[in-house]
């Protein structure tokens, strides 16, 4: 790992005023940027470590009925936050479906939103990648492709963005609070990544010095947790990234559909919103055929960016199926494997 | 680079040391103070022989900077045994063969402390081969280790009713 100067600011200010300096990078739980650098894909000259600012590691209720993240509240803990996983249990299910307990115990809120693709050409140093090093091309493309992306990828980067805290985020309208040199600013989760297009090192819309403070759910977001579910194939049972997952959230009274959000993940270099199939659901019945018509929708811009045209047909299931799971209610507890097509649940279907 | 001060307590011993910023809190354990319980597989965070105690949270040391984590506490494999008494866990894993070469098993006690400790496994297999899947376990041992799981839980449980009681 190359040499770098540590500095652990005492206060927000502090902090950003350090990371606006070229080669700089903050250290928050430090489970993607440590492989990073031990790889040598990153290697900041500066690191600013924000693991003890004060008040960033708090869960607010706020008088709009919204809430609001600390950006260093560890996985774990949210996810096990009874209030937390009562109001949002999509989220907490996504949490939970991700890496490994230990993993959970040490990543943020803020880190999660951060954590870089796994593309395994953009991890070996020895290959073309125009996300790690911009204009080199991208190996990807004639490479080993199977897990990349099926939406919104262009010649210049097919990665995939491999959260799963950020799908049902994505579909609740989570607000991420950002504070940087100008002060305070919001900038919706949906635009706070982006798409590769001709700049795929240009991934979400932090300018140098930027601060992930927070992560707001506005009050509608708990409308849904009757309703709402995750679902996330992978390619072994557990402690894996998703081929494709899917997040469903609806509001169902006397068999219609009143309101509903679906976003994908594994897909693309963002969670991916799916706004036309959410249209194609408000106001019809809730019927299998109506979530195959918005699974259509949801995917009808996908195309294969290699040996992976399996992928859109999995997602259109898998968001059939999500549909399914979360119409037939949130469960009072999570299921043993969260997210899991296979889990152990009364009369739930193991064919995706 | 200069080394920066920082302050451990490692099984209950406190370590004032000075650290060179790089150095991971696996490689402070087992290069500097000798504590080779803890195991270096993979060093990236996926296969969890590095795993220990942090306040109290199981955690991968191999993706944790030593100087991050300065005035923490720390619990290894070291200090789990009270003397030459094996923790249950330690006694229920050699009890139900819950490994074979031995390589992965101080971080799979480790973790074992922590899923006990989070209280959400319960005893449920499928919870606790769940909350155990960040610990790889070469050999195989996992059915051996489920079943240590289950019994040493059980006994911390009456254990902690005595005293209670």
């Amino acid at each position: 790992m190359r040499d770098f100067d540590y500095i652990r600011p005492a206060t927000i200010p502090d902090a950003i005023a350090a990371a606006a300096e070229p080669g700089s990078a903050y250290l928050a739980g430090g489970t993607n940027l440590l492989d990073l650098m031990k790889g040598g894909i990153t290697s900041p000259e500066r690191i600013v470590d924000i693991s003890r600012l004060p008040e960033l590691n708090r869960i607010e209720r706020l008088d709009d009925g919204g809430l609001r993240i600390g950006a260093l509240v560890r996985n774990a803990d949210l996810a096990y936050d009874p209030a937390f996983a009562k109001s949002y249990p999509a989220v907490a299910e996504a949490l939970l479906s991700g890496a490994s307990a230990q993993l959970r115990n040490a990543a943020t809120v803020g880190g999660n939103l951060l954590q870089r693709t796994r593309c395994s050409y953009f991890y070996d140093t020895a290959s073309a990648c125009n996300r790690r090093q911009p204009g080199t091309g991208c190996d990807a493309l004639e490479g080993e492709n199977r897990l990349h992306a099926v939406l919104g990828w262009s010649d210049a980067c097919i990665a995939t963005h491999p959260s799963d805290f950020c799908v049902p985020l994505v579909a609740l309208d989570a607000v991420v609070e950002i504070e940087g040199k100008k002060g305070r600013r919001h900038v919706s989760l949906e635009e706070f990544h982006r798409l590769p297009g001709e700049t795929p090192q240009r991934e979400n819309a932090l300018e140098p010095g930027d601060l992930i403070v927070a992560v707001r759910l506005p009050a509608e977001a708990a409308s849904f947790s009757a309703n709402a579910r995750y679902l996330k194939v992978r390619e072994r049972t557990s402690y894996a990234f998703a081929v494709v997952s899917a997040a469903a959230a609806l509001v169902v009274d006397g068999g219609k559909i009143r309101a509903a959000r679906l976003a994908l993940g594994g897909v693309a270099a963002k969670p991916w919103r799916a706004r036309s199939a959410e249209a194609v659901l408000l106001g019809a019945d809730a019927s299998e055929a109506t979530f195959a018509s918005a699974a259509d929708a949801a995917l009808a811009d996908a195309s294969p960016s290699g040996d992976n045209a399996f992928k859109i047909e999995l997602a259109r299931r898998i968001v059939i199926r999500a549909l399914i799971s979360a119409l037939s209610g949130t469960p009072e507890r999570l299921p043993a494997l969260p997210a899991s097509p296979f889990s152990n649940i009364p009369g739930a279907r193991h064919d995706a | 680079m200069t080394s920066l001060p920082i302050t451990l307590t490692i099984n209950g011993h406190r370590h004032q040391l000075e650290v060179d910023p790089r150095v991971t809190l696996l490689d402070l354990l087992r290069e500097r103070l000798d504590l080779t319980g803890t195991k270096k597989g993979c060093d990236r965070g996926q296969c969890g022989a590095c795993t220990v105690l942090v306040d109290g949270k199981r955690i991968n040391s191999c993706l944790a900077l030593a100087v991050s984590h300065d005035g923490a506490q720390v619990l290894t494999i070291e200090g789990v045994a009270n003397g030459e008494e094996l923790h249950p866990v330690q006694a229920a894993f050699i009890a139900h063969d819950g490994f074979q070469c031995g390589f992965c098993t101080p971080g799979q006690i480790m973790s074992t402390l922590g899923l006990i400790a989070e209280g959400q496994a319960g005893d449920d297999p499928e919870r606790i081969r769940e909350g155990l899947s960040g610990n790889i376990c070469r050999c195989a041992a996992y059915g051996g280790i489920v079943e240590a799981v289950l019994e040493a839980q059980q006994q911390l449980v009456k254990a902690d009713r005595r005293t209670a009681a």
